[in-house]
């Protein structure tokens, strides 16, 4: 029978169970819920002043509706989006519970499926009060950006997760002494992403690269929804596909990690 | 067979459970009884051979059987931030179990954790812990028991105590165990069989009480020494079986 013979009958109950095993976590520390909300304020509110400092001494593009401010926040959703999803598989090795969860009848499809619900979860913690933030301190209304926002919000959070998918493989198979990926690989993608320039200030060979990453498409979008005033359906659908395509890619490498695991004995292991 | 680079963990080794009995695996460190259950678990992959667990292939059907089994072992905690009956929560719904409230209120009530079922897994002590993890290796009412090490930091009543439990439980489900661990009283008076692990390789595979008549040995930490030290390798030391010993063989 094949690997993916073993993601077949899905249990709601199994994913549910999961999520409840995460929200006990969370309810249980607040130094957690507090580290989730802690660096986004932080972050909007750094980003906020410089964006101030900017609009009164710049030109129009600088000025132009909050470009900087939105991409902050675009940004914490893609970077917070995976660290919410790795964060909680990472709470499973550091518990020393993989082993647990592996002997029981959770199938890898529905472990994965749990971690992208506390992914939205931690998100909707950290990325609620920051966007409150920035409307009262920098009068940028974030869900201003109308239904646009839910194309680029899809875009990045499955990025996130297909990020989060394939650092989570690689932490099974490598231990804990993988962990420091979790916590940099987003930040690889920063400057080939484009978050808070064009990707025409790349070289050409950059530019290549940068828009073989969907979240290019997004800030793209976003600066052209908050200069030009045109949604960009046509970048938004190709971030999309890219996304299919990534997540595809980044499950059936989780596959194959933990396989390889399994061969080499790091489920018992779990260590560094 | 399992290799790891240069290591071979498990050499060669091929046994069959039958239903309802308890099996103890002896070794010293480093033996191989770890990996032996991993394999079992579908936690490590064999190199070469097979595992079937309840007449499934391993872990090709784990689905089929995941839900009919359970471990309890020292290679693995639960979640210490979450307290007993979140814990027991969590898994009983992994595990389906109907009724959960019930099933951990009687758990509670058989391993004696009422007092402390609303307190963190990390604040109890180690002997708690243990029986913590022992609730939720029994949370579904598992076919086939694995446990490593059981009773390791429980003290001699505690310990004494859970045996008791562990055999009423298999007498009452017709469960089957699989018991690794150092206490060779404990496998003395729970096992109807032994296997002795060494090097990867099974060295015996027996009753107890036949294990013990053929090295001439009153008790199986004696027998473990001498294979430990390689002395079971000298024929001279063993002897047949009489008939005294065959008689105390622990019968299923």
């Amino acid at each position: 029978m094949s690997e993916l013979a073993l993601h077949q009958g899905l249990s709601l109950n199994r994913i549910g169970a999961m999520i409840l095993r995460y929200w006990y976590l969370l309810r249980s520390s607040w130094p957690r819920l507090l580290e989730l909300m802690y660096w986004p304020v932080l972050q909007v509110i750094t980003w906020g002043f410089l964006q101030t400092y900017i609009a009164q001494n710049a030109n129009f593009f600088l000025r132009a509706g909050g470009t900087l401010i939105g991409a902050v926040i675009l940004w914490d959703i893609l970077f917070r989006g995976q660290l919410g999803f790795s964060i909680s598989f990472l709470e499973e090795m550091w518990a020393r519970n993989l082993g647990n969860l592996m002997m029981s009848p959770l199938k890898p499809i529905e472990f994965l499926l749990a971690l992208m619900a506390m992914s939205l979860i931690r998100l909707a913690i950290g990325v609620i009060p920051m966007a409150l933030l920035a409307l009262v301190f920098f009068q940028f209304n974030f869900f201003g950006l109308g239904l646009p926002l839910i194309a680029f919000f899809c875009n990045l959070i499955f990025t996130s997760w297909a990020v989060g998918i394939f650092v989570s493989g690689l932490v099974l198979r490598q231990g804990l002494g993988a962990e420091s990926i979790v916590w940099t690989l987003m930040f690889a993608l920063m400057p080939l992403a484009c978050v808070y320039y064009p990707v025409q200030v790349l070289p050409h060979w950059l530019q290549i690269v940068s828009w073989s990453l969907p979240p290019t498409y997004v800030f793209e979008g976003m600066r052209s929804l908050l200069i030009d005033h045109t949604f960009r359906a046509d970048l938004m659908v190709q971030a999309f596909a890219i996304n299919v395509v990534l997540l595809v890619a980044s499950f059936a490498a989780f596959l194959a990690l933990l396989k390889s695991a399994r061969r080499h004995g790091s489920l018992l292991a779990g260590g560094e | 067979m399992k290799q790891y680079k240069k290591t071979r963990a498990v050499d060669d080794i091929s046994f069959a459970i039958a239903k309802g009995s308890i099996t103890g695996l002896l070794g010293g460190n480093g033996a191989g009884k770890t990996t032996t259950i991993a394999m079992i678990m579908g936690l490590v992959l064999p190199t070469s051979g097979r595992v079937a667990v309840l007449g499934h292939p391993m872990p090709a059907e784990a689905s089929s059987v995941l839900g009919r089994m359970n471990f309890e072992s020292p290679y693995v905690d639960m979640p210490m931030r979450l307290t007993v009956r979140q814990n027991l929560t969590v898994f009983g719904r992994l595990y389906a179990v109907e009724d959960l409230r019930a099933r951990i209120d009687e758990l509670a009530h058989d391993l004696d954790l009422v007092e402390f079922l609303d307190r963190a897994n990390g604040k109890l002590s180690a002997g708690q812990k243990t029986r913590v993890a022992l609730a939720k290796a029994l949370i579904n009412r598992p076919e086939l028991l694995l446990l490593d090490e059981p009773t390791a930091s429980l003290d001699p009543d505690t310990a004494d105590w859970v045996r008791e439990h562990l055999e009423t439980y298999r007498r009452t489900n017709a469960a089957t165990i699989l018991l690794a661990s150092h206490n060779m009283l404990e496998v003395e008076r729970l096992c109807d069989r032994v296997i002795i692990l060494k090097r990867g390789r099974i060295e015996e595979d027996d009753s107890p009480a036949r294990i013990m008549a053929r090295y001439s040995r009153d008790t199986l930490e004696e027998v473990f020494l001498d294979v430990a030290r390689g002395r079971a390798q000298n024929d001279a030391l063993r002897a047949p079986v009489s008939q005294e010993a065959l008689s105390q063989e622990v019968m299923p």
